[in-house]
């Protein structure tokens, strides 16, 4: 088996297992994160913080390389400008995590683990990610 | 703000989300991508020649996470209270969103921090606050 693709498959299993330890794929969690007026459980400000924490480290590292430890060619983002696009689909992005308690990982996470409504969440995620291309893919033809 | 003790998880948070920034820095270092789970779901979704095998081997890593947890202890509690229309919105909208933001919790929250982008630093504010709002609303405004 090729390399990267191994280290692919067990990057997702140990992100997968973070997500299971942490609280994360625990929406019921999440949203007790995200509830400030209510009876507010604070760890997943400690999930952020720790995960941040060992990335600092890495990603200084990786900062200083042309190429991955797998002879990979390195693929940092580089944009740094700040456009309506970053800013509405974030704000988008919260109002959705908001309302079920799901973002993207711990929704996959969650149905490996049978839950049918996390098939259905994720489902309907894909969905909306099929949209934006459809979106996207139109807006260049009448652009072009 | 009333910090409800009872749910807060300090340590497994924190460890948890350190195993999440290790499987950021293990795919940063060895493949020279970063662990952002919207971007890698995108790139199947609207799928490019050569760029399929790795983003599939990642996502089955994290869907098997609960089958393989199983086989050493029993799963953590994972409670959805959202029904299925709810459900289905908030998919929607965290798929659509996440693609024009470039990134959800994990690409912005954890490597884009790690990174100290300033567009990450500013999605991530964008999405948290949102979610803060979402939840206010719905809790505290609507009651539900």
């Amino acid at each position: 088996m090729n390399k990267t693709l191994l280290s692919s498959f067990l990057v997702g299993v140990i992100f997968g297992a973070g997500l299971l330890i942490s609280g994360m794929a625990n929406p019921a969690k999440v949203l007790g994160f995200l509830d400030l007026a209510g009876l507010w459980d604070p760890s997943l400000a400690l999930v952020m913080g720790g995960a941040v924490a060992v990335g600092l480290v890495a990603f200084t590292f990786a900062g200083k390389r042309t190429l991955s430890l797998l002879g990979e060619p390195m693929r940092l983002p580089t944009r740094r400008d700040i456009d309506k696009p970053l800013v509405l689909g974030s704000l988008g992005f919260g109002v959705g995590w908001g309302l079920a308690g799901f973002c993207p990982g711990p929704a996959l996470v969650a149905l490996g683990a049978g839950e049918i409504k996390a098939v259905v969440f994720t489902v309907a995620m894909l969905a909306g990610m099929g949209i934006y291309e459809l979106i996207e893919r139109q807006r260049k033809k009448s652009a072009s | 703000m009333t910090i409800d003790w009872q749910a807060f998880t300090p340590w497994a948070s924190l460890a948890g989300g350190a195993l999440i920034g290790l499987a950021a820095a293990i795919f940063i270092l060895l493949n020279g991508r970063i662990a952002g789970i919207s971007g890698i779901l995108g790139g199947v979704v609207n799928p490019q020649k050569g760029d399929i095998a790795w983003r599939v081997a990642f996502l089955a890593g994290m869907v098997v996470t609960p089958f393989l947890w199983l086989l050493f202890h029993s799963l953590p509690a994972i409670r959805i209270d959202a029904d299925f229309p709810l459900l289905i919105v908030a998919g929607l909208l965290v798929g659509i969103s996440t693609r024009y933001g470039a990134g959800c919790t994990s690409g912005h929250g954890v490597c884009g921090i790690s990174r100290l982008s300033p567009r990450s630093l500013l999605a991530t504010g964008a999405f948290m606050g949102s979610g803060f709002v979402t939840v206010f609303v719905i809790r505290h405004v609507l009651g539900v």
